[in-house]
């Protein structure tokens, strides 16, 4: 075991780690953040998205110290300071982007790393960025829908590429 | 996955040093290696992370022109930092996986692993690009040596692969929507001297060269000078596609490519 730190959330952090420790262990078991969801467990679905050093990762995909000095962000960070939803989950729960709920942390962390890069992206661009991304619910287009409200765009109404 | 030491050196030295331990294995953006440790696929006794070695990083042009393309640098920054120079290039490394993958797989490790349906090899093998290592530089058309082979030595690291700059260059890539590799891709590029053509997700025998392809466009480079489709024989049947319609992808896909290099 070996300690490794980081900032998660704006808070810095410390925990052993083994070498095999996934980044999304850490966050979960280590750090209790059980919002960033481990859904596919093989690279495939994005429910586990973060940002490291404000870039979109699959968490289950890195391990934990190699995150070590970085700057992490999950879903637990997207909230206002005062607790409010932040606009891409405010704007997720008004267009009903969720069904299940089980990959909403991941599109949101995905939408806001889109969001960072583009802040006004087609509708096609929007679809095509979230390829990494899986709703087991099928539920793309009111997801798609949330995203474009959340950039300040026209919200089509009805969405299909 | 079983248990194994992460070493994070931050000198190519010091992970040469660090390869040098039995049973120890480099770690790139771990995109496939740590899914496959997961499945217990591999199973290194230490891992030497490339990810900390900043002069591995980055993307630059030198005084021939040639574009240099540090080891540990991710498909996003090559995609981003490429654009202007090698734009044909940088939209390769845009199409490969999805946004999350990009931002932590690296060329190296692509290259290294040598995927049958990796788009990477394509581009390298397509630019005759050369690979540079901790101890050598080895032309990509030596590197590639069939499926997941190539001539890296034990314990060796890609610090670098040289791309020389062609006139003008395309990569058409039939996207196989589940993995996000190639189900089959082809890569052209025109130069003075001649015109390569690099072939991905076809072969059993991983990335090739289509020489008749070659000789037909170095003489004419128009999409009407694209050959017949190639032998089926020896590409890669699965329930994606049959031999016979890969071959069909090699051909037309070259066409389009060459199309759109203009």
């Amino acid at each position: 075991m070996t300690s490794v730190s980081m900032t998660v959330n704006g808070k810095p952090v410390s925990g052993d780690v083994e070498g095999r420790t996934l980044l999304s262990s850490f966050l979960r078991d280590g750090q209790g953040l059980t919002g960033t969801h481990v859904g596919c467990d093989t690279s495939q679905c994005g429910a586990c998205v973060v940002h490291v050093n404000g870039q979109a990762v699959k968490s289950c995909t890195m391990f934990a110290a190699e995150a070590a000095g970085a700057e992490v962000t999950t879903i637990e960070g997207m909230a206002n300071a005062d607790g409010s939803l932040g606009t891409i989950q405010q704007a997720f729960q008004d267009y009903h982007g969720l069904q299940c709920g089980f990959c909403t942390p991941g599109m949101v962390m995905s939408a806001a790393a889109l969001l960072a890069e583009n802040p006004s992206p087609s509708e096609a661009e929007v679809r095509h960025y979230l390829e990494g991304n899986i709703c087991r619910c099928t539920g793309y287009h009111n997801i798609v829908r949330a995203i474009m409200a959340a950039s300040g765009q026209e919200v089509p109404a009805v969405a299909a590429e | 996955m079983h248990n194994f030491e992460l070493v994070t050196p931050n000198s190519v030295a010091d992970a040469v040093s660090a390869l040098s331990g039995e049973d120890a294995q480099p770690l790139g953006g771990g995109q496939t290696l740590i899914p496959t440790m997961k499945q217990r696929l591999a199973a290194p006794a230490t891992l030497v992370s490339m990810g900390g070695i900043a002069e591995m990083v980055g993307v630059c042009v030198d005084d021939d022109g040639v574009m240099v393309i540090g080891g540990a640098t991710t498909h996003a920054q090559v995609a981003a930092d490429a654009s202007a120079s090698y734009p044909a290039l940088a939209a390769l490394a845009g199409q490969i996986g999805d946004p999350a993958v990009r931002n932590r797989g690296t060329i190296g490790g692509s290259l290294a692993n040598n995927d049958p349906a990796a788009c990477y090899p394509a581009g390298t093998l397509g630019s005759g690009a050369t690979i540079v290592t901790n101890a050598r530089e080895i032309a990509a058309d030596d590197f590639f040596q069939g499926l997941f082979e190539t001539a890296l030595d034990e314990g060796e690291i890609i610090t670098s692969v040289k791309f020389p700059i062609p006139e003008a260059a395309n990569y058409q890539k039939m996207l196989q929507p589940a993995s996000r590799f190639a189900l089959t891709g082809v890569f052209v590029a025109s130069f003075a001297g001649g015109v390569r053509v690099a072939v991905t997700g076809a072969s059993n025998e991983g990335v090739h060269r289509w020489s008749a392809a070659e000789a037909a466009l170095s003489a004419n480079f128009s999409a009407d000078a694209v050959p017949e489709a190639p032998s089926a024989d020896d590409l890669i049947s699965d329930l994606h596609g049959t031999p016979e319609y890969r071959a069909n992808l090699v051909k037309v896909l070259t066409g389009r490519a060459v199309a759109a290099a203009g």
